[in-house]
């Protein structure tokens, strides 16, 4: 078996193509003229760029963190561009004037703006370096009243919003990366769904690092009012470089009483060549919040790029019967690493919380599963199921899981099972035995393991996501 | 308090230690220039994350000195399962005492040893030289470090090689009301050796309800081929403090069975370390720990998977009420040749009571991959159906909640083998929750 494994985890990565743009970047570094420097560049208003000094302040004073399973040189935050923005030819009317080039880059990337806007129901963001470039389906979402636009036009065309639930849920002092995010953050995704909306097609975002040297800072804030609905995408792809790149985002969620936010997350930024040089580093912060009754928030996410992955997209249950879901699918190959699960803070009662992760290292990989559910006093009756398995292929890689519960209410149930295992050899032997090659068992028994998580994706990510698992472990078998 | 404690090793090195043998001395200067620099561990410290030890840290606590006055044999009757014909050794107040234990060891033909480790360290510290401080290194463990640097005394036990003992030796630590205020830093070093099989059980017991402070130590060699089981039983005064770490090195084809039995105390921790540095061993971790009032209960247990081929198990469960705090860490290690390596873990907890805390982090860290572990950790009340059954079938909800939490725990306590133990440890448990001594 080691040998097709060897020749299938080692194809390339195929996204690794720079296009030659012309962008506005600002120097390399980070100070306090840097923050207002990006505020002036977004025309921002005076309260944001308050916000941002403030966060930026408070950053200055903080450690990065070390507590993670993960282990990288040391980030030197004074040679990292903080603003790298394509340089526009005029003010953008439509999807149809974005630059050829730009659309020309998305089409390779499988995600043409074009066929996007013809054949599926999506509506789709894109942001390449730091800035969004266009959002298709605006008329037709505004129409229900959805806003989905940029981060920096909403902060010019719905400050009221963006002011009122903008670090509500990720505070900017909330950690270090956070704080970095709050501080630098030049643009991101913006949706609000109206009371009682329920937004009729996925949204969606492309995340796409360009410019050499960048960081990506975005911030996406998503809210739901009272009863709506909302499903949301994002894509992550960057170009093959030899130095890591720091990607620090911010996500918040917000769903109030009877609203339900699904956030699906298909992450392939570079991950390094095989000796592990090059690659981005996914720092992020994610977290969704039940502020009122019956919400609902549920996170998946399939994890197959990047050096090393940090993040845990958490939900804080506050609100009654509100209910939280992460389920993950986290691949590493080669020498990535990943530091991944969920948090699910139980606050109000009859809380439940869903927690499905399923991890596969291979090569030299370290994949960890850490994961907090906690249970407050007054979280009567809440519930947790927790269910992390790890798939070991090869001798040289790791799996490793951390789990915390903290339960102070005696009348919460909950469970947590986890599993190691080496790729089920008796498995293997059962599906070559009935004439399927060694290479499609393989591709079958990882997709089987995974079906738990991919079942939760949009139709449309789903087989993307089974494509990208492929590309990353075994070969195109979907 | 740190600075009592150095002043305690002062007045410890020049009063007595000073005619050890260099080995010991350099074993306790390390401990409490080791201490001295860590200080007591705060919540930073992931390892103490959930338990704080503010208050041993904020107590004087001194050293316990001369043994208690006379005591009765039949004071020592409720801790000794009934069983008089036991090779025991009895420590009162932290000091071997010769009155209660056993002189006449059997198996002292075969090369059985059960001696005291202050005598030991006087008239024969060859024999414990190999071994302590060996398995249990200072590292980073403040509580080791400051046993290292103040142990007085505590059993020495060896178990010579293809000897099989018929009955289990049994190591008495005893607190009366002498001992308030008092601390007493034991350390215990047990030796299997090749191919020999005994079980070795430590109580931790209490006469009255002083408050005082047990910083045990216990080194466990289990050679090749080697069976020990080892069992420890808390059961300090309700007001004590109790840490207590013990760390196994196991051989190849050696098996360690440990269980950990908790009630006592007002904090306790255990650390339960087993290294399974030979080919084809085998480690079963099982323990019940159970906590009422304001108690707090902390166990942690690492198993390290060195060599391929090991397997290891592992149940702990716990039962929590009134204000208790119940704690549960456990890892599993697996090194990267540890190939076929076969884990299980597993951690239930029952909450009875509105206030009642438990924090449980079960670890898996494995950097090899033919192997199969999984660990397992719950949180919760009784089954509603159960309940309810018994209910149907004329049970009063008292008595069927009773009875339930019985048997959450009975489950457990089945795994203990030797007969009197298990007898008297289930009773204990069912008197706690049922009220009588015998089920129905």
């Amino acid at each position: 078996m080691g040998g097709s494994i060897e020749t299938l985890v080692n194809r390339e990565y195929q996204y690794g193509f720079v296009t030659d743009i012309e962008a506005e970047t600002i120097p390399r570094g980070l100070d306090e003229k840097t923050v207002r420097l990006i505020s002036a560049k977004k025309n921002e208003p005076q309260w944001l760029l308050d916000w941002r000094l403030k966060a930026y302040n408070r950053w200055t004073t903080m450690l990065e963190p070390h507590w993670s399973n993960v282990s990288y040189a040391p980030i030197d935050y004074q040679n990292v561009i903080y603003f790298s923005a394509p340089k526009p030819k005029k003010q953008l009317g439509s999807l149809d004037e974005v630059d050829p080039k730009l659309r020309e880059m998305y089409g390779k990337l499988g995600i043409s703006l074009d066929e996007q806007k013809r054949m599926n129901n999506v509506a789709v963001d894109v942001v390449m370096d730091s800035v969004s470039v266009g959002t298709s389906f605006k008329a037709e979402l505004s129409k229900l009243g959805i806003i989905f636009c940029s981060m920096g036009e909403a902060v010019r065309e719905h400050p009221e919003l963006v002011r009122k639930y903008l670090g509500s849920v990720v505070p900017h002092s909330d950690n270090f990366f956070a704080a970095l995010n709050s501080a630098v953050f030049s643009d991101g995704s913006f949706v609000y769904v109206p009371k009682g909306v329920r937004c009729p097609m996925e949204l969606s975002t492309y995340f796409r690092i360009n410019a050499e040297g960048t960081g990506q800072f975005e911030r996406t804030l998503i809210i739901a009012d009272e009863g709506a609905y909302v499903s949301y995408l994002e894509g992550c792809t960057a170009p093959k470089r030899d130095t890591n790149q720091l990607h620090a985002a911010v996500v918040e969620l917000v769903a109030l009483k009877d609203a339900t936010i699904k956030y699906s997350t298909v992450q392939n930024w570079f991950a390094g060549d095989e000796n592990g040089e090059g690659g981005i580093f996914n720092f992020v912060t994610k977290r969704g919040k039940c502020a009122g009754e019956n919400s609902k928030i549920s996170w998946t996410q399939v994890e197959t790029g990047s050096a090393i992955t940090w993040k845990y997209p958490s939900v804080i249950l506050l609100g009654d019967n509100s209910v939280g879901e992460f389920y993950s699918v986290a691949v590493v190959n080669n020498h990535q690493q990943a530091d991944t699960g969920t948090k699910m803070t139980h606050i109000g009662r009859n809380t439940r919380s869903t927690i499905v992760s399923k991890g596969i290292s291979a090569g030299e990989g370290n994949n960890s599963y850490r994961g907090q559910v906690k249970v407050m006093p007054k979280a009567a009756f809440a519930r947790n199921y927790t269910q992390c398995d790890s798939m070991l292929i090869g001798n040289r890689c790791g799996a490793h899981t951390f789990p915390y519960i903290e339960v102070q209410n005696q009348s919460a149930t909950v469970e947590h099972e986890a599993s190691t295992s080496k790729i089920g050899e008796d498995q293997i032997f059962y599906l070559t035995q009935r004439g399927i090659s060694k290479e499609n068992a393989v591709s079958m028994i990882v997709a089987g393991f995974c079906k738990d998580v991919f079942k939760e994706l949009p139709m449309e990510f789903a087989l993307e996501a089974q494509q990208l698992l492929g590309i990353t472990l075994e070969g195109s078998v979907g | 308090m740190t600075a009592a404690y150095i002043e305690d090793f002062k007045s410890l090195s020049s009063n007595g230690a000073s005619l050890e043998p260099k080995w010991l001395r350099d074993v306790r200067r390390e401990g409490i220039e080791r201490f001295a620099a860590l200080g007591f561990p705060t919540p930073r410290n992931e390892d103490w994350h959930f338990t704080s030890v503010a208050p041993i840290s904020e107590a004087v606590f001194n050293p316990l000195r001369s043994e208690a006055g006379r005591i009765a044999r039949s004071t020592l009757d409720p801790f000794t399962f009934g069983q008089s014909d036991w090779p025991r050794l009895v420590f009162v107040n932290g000091r071997y005492h010769v009155g209660l234990s056993t002189l006449n060891m059997p198996g002292a033909k075969e090369g059985l040893r059960v001696r005291d480790l202050h005598t030991v360290l006087h008239e024969e510290p060859a024999l414990a030289m190999n071994m302590l401080g060996k398995i249990s290194p200072v590292g980073d463990r403040a509580f080791t470090a400051l046993n290292a640097a103040l142990m007085v005394d505590g059993a020495v036990v060896i178990i010579p090689a293809g000897f099989e003992s018929a009955v289990p030796i049994h190591l008495v630590f005893l607190s009366d009301a002498n001992a308030a205020k008092g601390v007493s830093h034991l350390r215990n070093l047990i030796f299997a050796g090749q191919h020999s099989k005994a079980t070795v059980i430590e109580s931790y017991v209490s006469l009255g309800d002083s408050h005082y402070f047990t910083n045990a130590v216990t080194e466990v060699s289990v050679e090749a081929g080697a069976t020990l089981t080892h069992y420890k039983i808390q059961r300090e005064s309700q007001r004590a403090f109790h840490v207590h770490t013990i760390d196994a090195k196991q051989e190849r084809d050696s098996h360690y069975v440990s269980f950990s039995f908790a009630t006592g105390a007002a904090l306790s921790r255990t650390n339960i370390y087993t290294n399974l540095a030979g080919e084809g061993c085998g480690a079963t971790l099982n323990g019940l720990y159970m906590a009422d009032d304001e108690q707090h209960v902390d166990h942690q247990t690492n198993i390290v998977h060195a060599q391929p081929n090991c397997f290891s198990r592992e149940i702990y469960k716990g039962i929590l009420s009134g204000s208790a705090h119940g704690v549960f860490n456990g890892k599993v290690y697996v090194h990267p040749i540890a190939q076929k390596t076969d884990g299980k873990q597993t951690n239930n907890n029952l909450l009875l009571s509105e206030h009642a805390r438990i924090d449980t982090k079960p670890q898996l860290e494995i950097y090899a991959d033919d192997v199969r572990c999984t660990h397992g950790a719950t949180v919760g009340r009784l089954d509603e159906m159960a309940l309810f059954y018994m209910k149907s079938r004329g049970v009063s909800a008292d008595k069927a909640t009773r009875l339930l939490t019985y048997a959450f725990a009975a489950d457990v306590l089945e795994t203990i083998e030797v007969e009197a133990v298990r007898a008297e440890l289930e009773r204990a448990t069912l008197e706690r929750f049922t009220g009588a001594s015998t089920a129905e």
